[in-house]
């Protein structure tokens, strides 16, 4: 696929649905119409997983798990204060130091809101050493947004989505570009597989939906879609960066470790050898922190084979990430490759 | 006519950096140029309005001024393809991490601010640390080389946050300090069209005031007016600043200064006529100097007797700054009330001990 051809339009509806974890609906409307005339098999689980599979044609075939979560990081109201003025907690990993000054969407209604900042004119310089506590700050619906929103409505950054030059920018990319990659991939989906395709849920607070949709799905190896954090800035003192994690413009990022996973050898040479095969450019993640769904998949019932891929992407869990396009077409083009490719015979040796 | 938000909604949607205030000041001037009989820009790109009296010539003036410049930032590096900021007007750092930016390039150009990941900070720099502005970059999501072709040190970069309306007559965006008195003074202009008034009124958009005050300086010394009101924004009660002395209810009137820096027979004046119209309002106490265009226009050349009104604003100086639209247009009624009862001998009869 080349980049002129992705579906920014689905990424663009994806990327400004609201989905904080435990609160999908939104993005699973958009992936439900999309998956439906694409899948012989679509259901809806107890988490609120979409799960969609399309049947291989002959039989026995290799039933392959692809997981992207629906679910991005945001705020949760958890109580009312005068005047309009909402305490809220965080949901997921988000650095409270990315909320002073954004504005925010407010529950199912997107209620327009913003979450301020004491002016610098009534702060002391030492006081602007610190970091603003999340405790200090309020969502703010205006003087008279007063019984508005209520405790337990999810609040995200209020990012319209948009094209720039060669790269997107847009809130939640973590992981509405995997959800727009898994859409892709079952509109393509080889024949000779069986592709359960799963949107899952609760990803950034305990990878719990894919937990139970692999349950369910029960396939012989699972790929994690994902977006992964490109740290691929200047360090402060110039020196070189060797904590960049993935860089932008370099390809998909395929994963050898995470905190959470130890990916199955096999799947990553595959990956490998077929990005080789098609010169497509790729990037090994660097091996460190983090995880994805794998971390849940390839533990769940005797232990399926597992591995992750992600698009490189900027500044993630913050009001706007910045991915590049080309990364994203070779993302699609590697997993596309790699499931035309892959037979029984990927699994007949042991892991090793 | 443009109503106040529409206006107030297109101003805030332009850039106009203080020494770089071109693009708001011809929004400005479209907007005030019916409304006045004489239009003209001061050498520091002040924008000067006048409105005839009909009083008998010599008439006093009167100078009404609002600043229309705004904070934002500059490009002070280049590294890589990343954008290295510093600030125009006071920014505290901390707002910056994730917020969306427009870098005036050889072309505009949509950017964000990124807080790079701890390993790449100085290891002074911890989890609860604001991370200084010399550490953050601007992502314009462009290639290094596009980035050295449109960007340059010294570029301006502006604030992104489009105009928010929220209810109850509640607007949110970036530079509505000062834009907000801008409005308030074209509601004045407005009001006094169908209504007579004795002295010649100035209406001044100046330039500067975040950083050198130089509109403040230059313009009163220009037009030498009898008497000089700046009009300006003040701080609003909200999170964190709910009991401080300095902050004043939003949606709750204008707000009028006392203090050294205002005569204060100016402010009595104003604070009757705000009782006798029933308009509500409150009284800023400055110990010292007002923060605004008023500590220059108070010592311009022989000395002007000065007033400072005030407009309540939440979060100033970041792009969710958050006004009510009826205090803007209270501080434009109450503005053209004073005018239209200014009598020909009013400076004659005032004096300090009043």
């Amino acid at each position: 696929m080349d980049p002129q051809n992705l579906p920014l339009d689905l990424l663009e509806r994806l990327s400004n649905a609201c989905g904080v974890s435990g609160d999908e609906g939104e993005v699973r409307k958009i992936v439900l119409e999309a998956v439906k005339p694409l899948a012989d098999e679509v259901k809806v689980d107890a988490l609120g997983n979409v799960l969609a599979i399309k049947k291989a044609r002959g039989e026995p075939a290799l039933r392959v798990m692809l997981a992207a979560h629906m679910d991005e990081v945001g705020l949760m109201i958890v109580d009312e204060e005068e005047g309009g003025l909402y305490k809220f907690e965080i949901v997921g990993g988000i650095d409270p130091r990315q909320l002073p000054g954004k504005p925010v969407w407010v529950g199912k209604d997107r209620l327009p809101g913003v979450i301020g900042a004491r002016p610098i004119h009534l702060t002391t310089p030492e006081e602007r050493k610190s970091a603003i506590a999340a405790e200090s700050l309020r969502i703010d619906l205006g003087p008279e947004g007063g019984k508005k929103a209520k405790p337990g409505d999810r609040a995200v950054f209020a990012t319209p989505f948009k094209v720039v030059g060669p790269s997107v920018m847009g809130k939640a990319l973590d992981d509405r570009l995997g959800v727009a990659t898994l859409i892709t991939l079952l509109e393509r989906a080889p024949s000779h597989l069986e592709f359960q395709a799963a949107f899952t849920v609760q990803e950034e607070i305990g990878l719990r939906g894919a937990r139970v949709a692999a349950y369910t799905l029960n396939p012989d190896l699972a790929f994690a879609l994902d977006a992964t954090p490109a740290n691929d800035l200047p360090t402060w003192d110039g020196s070189e960066n060797t904590t960049y994690n993935a860089r932008l413009g370099h390809g998909p990022a395929v994963y050898v470790a995470d905190g959470a996973t130890l990916s199955d050898p096999r799947l990553v040479r595959f990956l490998l050898q077929t990005a080789a095969a098609h010169h497509i450019p790729y990037q090994i993640r660097q091996p460190g922190g983090g995880g994805t769904d794998a971390g849940a998949i390839h533990r769940q019932r005797s232990g399926i084979p597992s591995a992750s891929v992600s698009v490189p992407i900027r500044h993630a869990h913050s009001a706007v990430a910045v991915a590049r396009l080309d990364d994203w077409a070779n993302t699609i083009n590697l997993m596309l490759h790699t499931l035309q490719a892959l037979t029984p015979d990927i699994l007949a040796p042991e892991r090793s | 006519m443009e109503n106040t938000k529409d206006l107030l909604k297109r101003l805030i949607s332009l850039p106009g950096l203080s020494g770089y205030e071109t693009p708001v000041r011809e929004a400005i001037a479209d907007a005030w140029r019916p409304l006045a009989d004489e239009i003209s820009v001061s050498p520091l790109g002040s924008l000067h309005a006048l409105r005839r009296g009909q009083g008998a010539e010599p008439r006093p003036r009167l100078l009404i001024a609002a600043h229309m410049d705004a904070i934002g930032l500059m490009v002070s590096q280049i590294v890589d393809g990343f954008l290295r900021i510093t600030e125009v007007g006071g920014i505290d750092a901390r707002i910056l991490p994730g917020q969306p930016v427009i870098v005036h390039g050889r072309r505009d150009l949509p950017g964000v601010i990124l807080q790079p990941s701890p390993r790449l900070l100085p290891p002074h720099l911890g989890e609860k640390s604001a991370i200084e502005m010399d550490y953050l970059f601007v992502d314009t999501g462009l290639t290094p080389e596009e980035v050295s072709a449109l960007v340059r040190v010294g570029d301006l970069v502006s604030f992104a946050q489009p105009p928010l309306e929220l209810g109850g007559d509640t607007l949110v965006g970036h530079s509505l300090d000062n834009r907000a008195s801008v409005a308030a003074l074209t509601a004045c202009l407005e009001e006094l069209q169908h209504r007579r008034h004795l002295w010649d009124v100035w209406a001044v958009a100046t330039v500067q005031e975040e950083e050198t005050l130089g509109g403040g300086w230059t313009s009163p010394f220009n037009l030498r007016p009898d008497l000089a009101i700046a009009v300006d924004v003040t701080h609003a009660r909200g999170p964190g600043v709910n009991q401080d002395y300095r902050a004043f209810g939003l949606g709750k009137g204008p707000v009028l200064g006392w203090g050294p820096n205002i005569h204060p027979a100016l402010f009595k004046a104003f604070k009757n006529l705000a009782e006798r119209l029933d308009l509500p309002h409150a009284v800023e106490v400055m110990p010292r100097h007002s923060g605004t265009d008023a500590i220059a226009m108070q010592v311009v050349a022989e000395g002007i007797p000065t007033m400072v009104i005030s407009i309540p604003l939440r979060y100033m100086h970041t792009p969710v700054e958050m006004v009510s639209l009826k205090d803007i247009q209270r501080t434009g009624h109450l503005l053209a009330e004073f005018i239209t009862g200014l009598e020909a001998d009013f400076v004659a009869k005032i004096s300090w001990e009043d």
